[in-house]
């Protein structure tokens, strides 16, 4: 049971936005405008950055269907994920896409504790100004996402089919 | 020193947003609504939640900024300082003080908050829609001070500065000034 009456009809963060309509369009058009991007980040990378913090912050519905919907971008490994989810370190993806990890990470503990020697590290290995950008801001907004979420006791009623068919419907048509 | 170029009259948060134009609006949008909207809580609490929570992830920028537009609202310094520093001492009633109590639980993780923290509020009057507001706005500071933090963002120390974007929060709000802000390439205060 959620802390808060919403409607248990509704996936996950659906049934906060009924909860609360006005700020709806906000939130949609943020999810849009950062994770629907393949400027810099492709958008798998940017669900990869939603899906580590979220199971960091050990978010039971966030990082299940961020984790799902990230999946679809990732077919040739199909359990990739998962093996980020446990040890990214050693999950098969270049050493760019970890420094990214390395970084969100850290924000996901505090950004005081992002130091220029991670910042050098990924910018050695290419990435740009942009992606650093967006890699912190994804990692706070998902920081943000968990909370709102479990700080309202918000339970998942999804079962691993549900999650997969919502996933796949959010992967090929965003966040409208 | 900040991660990325950042233009040098825009430290803190102002920086970030018109870096990327086009996510800051709705970070912007959502802020405005949630902080100056229609709500049972008064702009000075509302304020009051978004000065505890920064004032706990020990982001200087994002805490003394809402503590100067929670001292303008609530027009005296002592009650944020004490919200801050002594919450169970504060000058608050006790509707708020549950509320703080759960907007400080939110600062730690979503998890944190219990059943019990939510039963306090809810015998102190408050009701579901101050509940949700305040831990969204609780997650929502969270994502300000890691992202003004986690970009390394310049942090003015003159308290002049903080005065100044107290008055403009407080009379002109979070959207996005519709002259934007070259005019600040003068501003001295740092």
């Amino acid at each position: 049971m959620a802390y808060i009456p919403l409607d248990d009809r509704l996936p996950g963060m659906r049934a906060l936005l009924a909860f609360r309509p006005e700020i709806a369009p906000a939130l949609m058009e943020l999810m849009q405008v950062v994770m629907r991007s393949n400027e810099g980040l492709s958008i798998g990378e940017r669900e990869m950055i939603a899906t580590y913090v979220s199971a960091l912050n050990d978010c039971y519905n966030c990082h299940h269907i961020h984790g799902e919907i990230a999946q679809c971008f990732f077919e040739d490994r199909p359990n990739l994920l998962e093996q980020i989810k446990n040890d990214y370190s050693s999950a098969p993806i270049s050493e760019r896409l970890k420094s990214i990890l390395n970084i969100a990470g850290t924000v996901q503990k505090s950004g005081k504790w992002v130091d220029s020697e991670q910042i050098d590290a990924a910018k050695a290995l290419g990435v740009s100004d942009l992606e650093i950008h967006d890699t912190v801001l994804i990692a706070a907004m998902f920081c943000f996402f968990n909370r709102y979420i479990d700080g309202l006791g918000v339970v998942s009623n999804d079962t691993l089919e549900s999650l997969k068919s919502r996933a796949k419907i959010m992967a090929e048509q965003g966040y409208h | 020193m900040p991660h990325i170029p950042l233009p040098d009259h825009l430290p803190g948060i102002t920086g970030l947003l018109e870096y990327r134009v086009d996510s800051a609006k709705p970070i912007r949008d959502l802020t405005q609504i949630l902080l100056r909207g229609e709500s049972t809580l008064s702009e000075g609490e509302r304020e009051l939640i978004a000065s505890v929570v920064s004032h706990g992830n020990a982001c200087k920028f994002c805490a003394a900024a809402h503590t100067a537009a929670a001292d303008i609202l609530l027009g005296d310094s002592e009650t944020c300082e004490m919200v801050k520093n002594d919450l169970e001492n504060a000058p608050v009633s006790p509707k708020m003080k549950a509320l703080l109590r759960i907007a400080t639980l939110v600062q730690k993780s979503g998890k944190a908050v219990t059943q019990e923290s939510i039963n306090e509020a809810l015998t102190n009057g408050a009701t579901d829609r101050e509940i949700h507001d305040t831990v969204l706005i609780a997650a929502l500071f969270c994502l300000y001070n890691k992202y003004v933090d986690g970009m390394g963002s310049a942090t003015p120390t003159d308290p002049k500065f903080y005065l100044t974007l107290g008055e403009r929060i407080t009379t002109h709000g979070y959207s996005r000034l519709k002259e934007g802000y070259d005019h600040l390439k003068n501003n001295t205060i740092h």
